[in-house]
């Protein structure tokens, strides 16, 4: 079989003509170019802006104290020349642009000033609290990606087409169930479940400072990590069903890639970005639920520490701490999206909803 | 609205929240009437749970069932509170964004954005430090944290209102900003606000009890489900768990009614968002043995699908011959993309397909035939080329894969085999394509990158659904040449679907038209004209077809230059 009409109408076959090679270029260079350059020069920038609000936010908690914060801290029943000489003390008198100064500089010298309880530098209390809370939340995040992730692509992957309907209700049942019970209250039901059921999970802390045992960590970090990882895996599902709609999951079948290829090479690039993005809330959550966990076991880390300071009026150790947080919800946040812009560049140009 | 209201349907989790929640409010109500004393009354201290304590005593002697009850009051008016302060602060801060200057809209969204990006919990305990431990700072700090995220919900609620023509129609006739608003925006996003307030509800409620639980809310003697839960901790520790297990219940209770209710009203509000069912796949029915009825390459007979029991495709029959090109035309609906996907095996799993034969050479293709059989003979150029391809995956990455799975390629020979294929399909910078993303390339270019991968697996048929109609014509002339030049360089035949006719004729040896998922006419293409025509219903789609003159010889050479 021909087609005539066809054959008249096709110019000649042209030949190709080679494009000029783009020119060389160093690493440097070619970072220069890359969306890379830019999209980390703007991340570095509201870094910078949100440290400075950060700082802005932490000197504004001692002035914005109902009253006269000189008052507020010396206590009720503190002299007059008592409360005079701590408003000398902590420059409380001195006019306002002067303390913010004062305490941007004290903070870039390293001086976060010095405890009122324990008579410490705050910078010291803050070293040594840091290592508790950076391993519970960093152990408690990779956890959760680690279970959420491939635990909502089965499911996702099983329910794909409104199939398997009753998967699909259990699923959300359970994982709204137990979404819905706080951090805190699973804890203890993790403690009584393990701690002393069972008997092989230490449950009880070290003495402050000291090293703590792995084996603690274990209970804190599920409690820490169970709520968000129900989130995440129904989130994973959620998407992996739109993803399984789209015509390019077609084009693979097309091509009778195998499932495990579809589903892990093909699907879960796309899942990536909105996963990444809509975790992103919920990973930063888990530094604010870290505070909490930290109380039920009693861990002395950066949340215990905010507590205690907030109950001891300890404004100074609340500056810090307040100040620290914010910079790990911060970074949390930027390697969120540094891993997102990996997965997916279309992210670089900002603007992703 | 009436209409709407006739869509509101009941659903087992808002009863069920609904009820739970009305308990717990009776509670509230009358436990602290009927017991604030009784729970006061020390008598044996750290008793374990008994007839007399149904949840034993604390450390001070206090009966702790007494007590988890008593305190649904408090807990429940600070809850409420606390989530009036977000509720309203949020609509307030959220709808008032969108009454900005453009510029600053901007400015305020990013700023709500960057404070939500931070743990809520931490803001209100900046808002404890100010204020100091206790109870209202506690509902005034949670109520404050919760600002921000709510006013992000309701700004992009109101983006979408914004653009609706009545919002539009209203500024235009010089309604101010704040009655816009009120009159306009607010009714219209109630549904939904409902909604995000029964969630805040259920997240306030867990934020109120965590600062209580951590001592940083109600102190002494006042108390609420997290000073009670507070108060536990150490009897945990020691290995006493019955103290929690009241005002754990109660907070697990009422957190689960709120999101029962929010839930419950988003399904009642839609009711088609719920999952539909999957039909049960039906068992092909024993198909006769047919002998193959002609040696053309693609047989198609008696090619029957159904959804739910409904046909759609109603005994279709037709042959491909080897190196013949075959148009199906029809109108949308008429059924000949979902023939097309039956011949390429790639059905939605919810569709049922019969036919008395459906082969492909020797393949079997109502059978799962060997992927690599199939491939090998077989490839598929899909309607739009700005989703048939990976969006995460480079051009490169997506097209090797069949050949390092089917062809036995290693990574290296399959790229210099797209690299090939992508400069025989004239493709500009073949290297450059192969490294880019799919959204970095043009609409033709993806089509022509599709048209390499056939190219590259050398198939016996080629099937084309709709492959030039989302493309513009200058393009589609382009198209249209590689598709006859794989036609004729690989002797490949060819399955075109598309409902332009023009293109059909100029295109096709012989055509298929197809109406109400049936064929009315096998004819040859050169016979496609109102004049030649045999079946009514042909002239009919003739007739009602505008056709361009073009004069593709010109269109092509202008795009080549």
């Amino acid at each position: 079989m021909t087609s005539p009409p066809i054959t008249q109408i096709l110019p000649p076959p042209q030949t190709t003509v080679a494009p000029a090679e783009p020119p060389r270029r160093s690493a440097w260079g070619r970072f220069i170019a890359s969306p890379w350059a830019s999209f980390l020069l703007r991340r570095a920038i509201s870094l910078v802006a949100m440290f400075f609000a950060l700082l802005i936010v932490a000197f504004l908690i001692v002035q914005l104290i109902p009253g006269d914060p000189a008052v507020a801290i010396a206590g009720s029943n503190a002299t007059t020349v008592e409360i005079e000489a701590l408003r000398t003390s902590l420059g409380l008198d001195l006019p306002l642009w002067q303390q913010f100064v004062g305490f941007v500089g004290g903070v870039f010298t390293g001086d976060l000033g010095t405890s009122f309880m324990y008579g410490q530098p705050v910078a010291t209390i803050i070293q040594s609290r840091v290592p508790f809370t950076l391993a519970l939340a960093a152990a408690a995040i990779v956890l959760s990606l680690v279970i959420a992730v491939p635990l909502g692509i089965v499911v996702g992957v099983a329910t794909r087409a409104g199939k398997r309907s009753w998967l699909d209700a259990t699923f959300g049942a359970v994982t709204g169930f137990i979404d819905s019970v706080p951090g805190y209250i699973m804890a203890t039901v993790l403690v009584v479940l393990f701690g002393y059921g069972v008997g092989v999970l230490e449950i009880v802390p070290p003495a402050f400072s000291a090293r703590m045992p792995v084996a603690s960590y274990v209970l804190p970090v599920v409690a820490l990590a169970i709520g968000p990882v129900c989130t995440v895996a129904r989130v994973v599902r959620r998407e992996m069903n739109v993803v399984l709609e789209q015509d390019y999951m077609r084009t693979a079948r097309g091509w009778r890639l195998p499932a495990a290829r579809r589903y892990l090479g093909w699907a879960l690039p796309n899942l990536l970005t909105s996963t990444l993005t809509l975790s992103g809330l919920v990973l930063t959550g888990m530094v604010g639920g870290a505070i909490i966990i930290e109380t039920v076991f009693a861990i002395p880390g950066l949340g215990t520490g905010i507590i205690r300071a907030i109950l001891d009026r300890d404004y100074p150790v609340i500056q810090g701490l307040v100040l620290v947080i914010g910079m790990m919800a911060a970074l949390v946040n930027l390697l969120v999206d540094v891993i997102l812009g990996i997965a997916d560049p279309r992210t670089l140009g900002g603007h992703h909803e | 609205m009436s209409e709407r209201r006739n869509r509101w349907r009941w659903n087992a989790g808002l009863v069920i929240g609904l009820a739970l929640l009305s308990v717990v409010a009776i509670i509230a109500i009358v436990a602290p009437m009927l017991f604030s004393d009784a729970a006061n009354i020390m008598g044996d201290r750290s008793q374990r749970p008994s007839g007399e304590h149904l949840l034993g005593t604390d450390a001070a002697g206090h009966d702790l069932l007494l007590r988890s009850l008593v305190a649904t009051r408090l807990t429940l008016l600070m809850t409420v509170g606390a989530a009036a302060i977000s509720v309203l602060g949020g609509i307030a801060l959220g709808v008032s964004v969108w009454g900005l200057p453009a510029r600053g809209r901007e400015v305020a969204l990013r700023a709500i954005d960057a404070i939500v990006a931070f743990p809520g919990l931490l803001l209100a305990l900046v808002v404890a430090a100010i204020l100091g431990a206790g109870g209202s700072s506690a509902v005034v700090a949670i109520g404050l944290s919760g600002i921000p995220y709510f006013a992000r919900l309701t700004a992009n609620l109101s983006a979408k209102i914004a653009q609706q023509e009545y919002v539009a129609t209203a500024r235009l006739m010089g309604v101010g900003p704040f009655t816009v608003s009120v009159r306009h925006m607010l009714p219209n996003m109630a549904e939904p606000l409902l909604v995000l307030a029964a969630s805040n509800f259920a997240s306030s409620l867990t934020a109120i009890s965590a600062l209580s639980f951590v001592g940083l809310g109600v102190q002494s003697p006042q108390y609420d489900w997290g000073k009670l839960l507070n108060e536990a901790i150490p009897s945990l520790l020691s290995g006493k768990a019955y103290e929690m297990v009241g005002p754990a219940a109660l907070i697990i209770v009422t957190g689960l009614s709120a999101i029962l209710i929010g839930d419950g009203l988003a399904a009642a509000a839609n009711p088609n968002a719920r999952s539909r069912r999957a039909p049960k796949a039906t068992s092909h029915a024993p198909l006769p043995a047919v002998a193959p009825s002609s040696d053309a390459l693609l047989r198609v007979r008696n090619l029957r699908v159904s959804f739910q029991g409904k046909e759609i495709v109603k005994g279709v029959s037709f042959d491909v011959a080897r190196g013949e090109i075959v148009g199906i035309v029809g109108e949308s609906g008429s059924g000949k993309t979902l023939t097309a996907m039956s011949v390429a095996q790639l059905l939605p799993e919810n569709l049922q397909l019969t036919a008395d034969e459906l082969a492909l050479g020797d393949i079997d293709l109502r059978s799962r035939a060997a992927d690599r059989d199939v491939v090998h003979s077989m490839s598929m150029i899909y309607q739009d080329p700005g989703s048939t391809f990976n969006p995460s995956l480079k051009m490169g990455q997506q097209l090797t894969q069949v050949l390092t799975q089917h062809f036995g390629m290693a990574a290296g020979a399959a790229k210099k085999t797209m690299r090939e294929a992508f400069e025989k399909v004239r493709m500009t910078e073949p290297d450059r394509r192969l490294r880019q993303y799919p959204y970095e390339l043009s609409g033709g270019m993806r089509q022509r990158a599709m048209i390499a991968s056939a190219l590259a697996t050398r198939p016996k048929l080629i099937v084309a659904d709709e492959a030039t109609t989302a493309l513009d014509v200058t393009v589609q002339a382009d198209i249209l040449r590689e598709l006859v030049g794989l036609n004729r360089e690989l002797g490949a035949s060819v399955m075109f679907i598309s409902h332009d006719i023009g293109v059909v004729r100029e295109l096709c040896d012989r055509v298929v038209v197809m109406y109400h998922g049936e064929v009315m006419e096998v004819l040859a293409a050169d016979d496609l004209t109102v004049e030649r025509a045999t079946h009514d219903y042909t002239r009919k789609l003739l007739a009602a077809t505008p056709e361009l003159a073009i004069d593709w010889e010109t269109v092509g050479e202008e795009h080549a230059r």
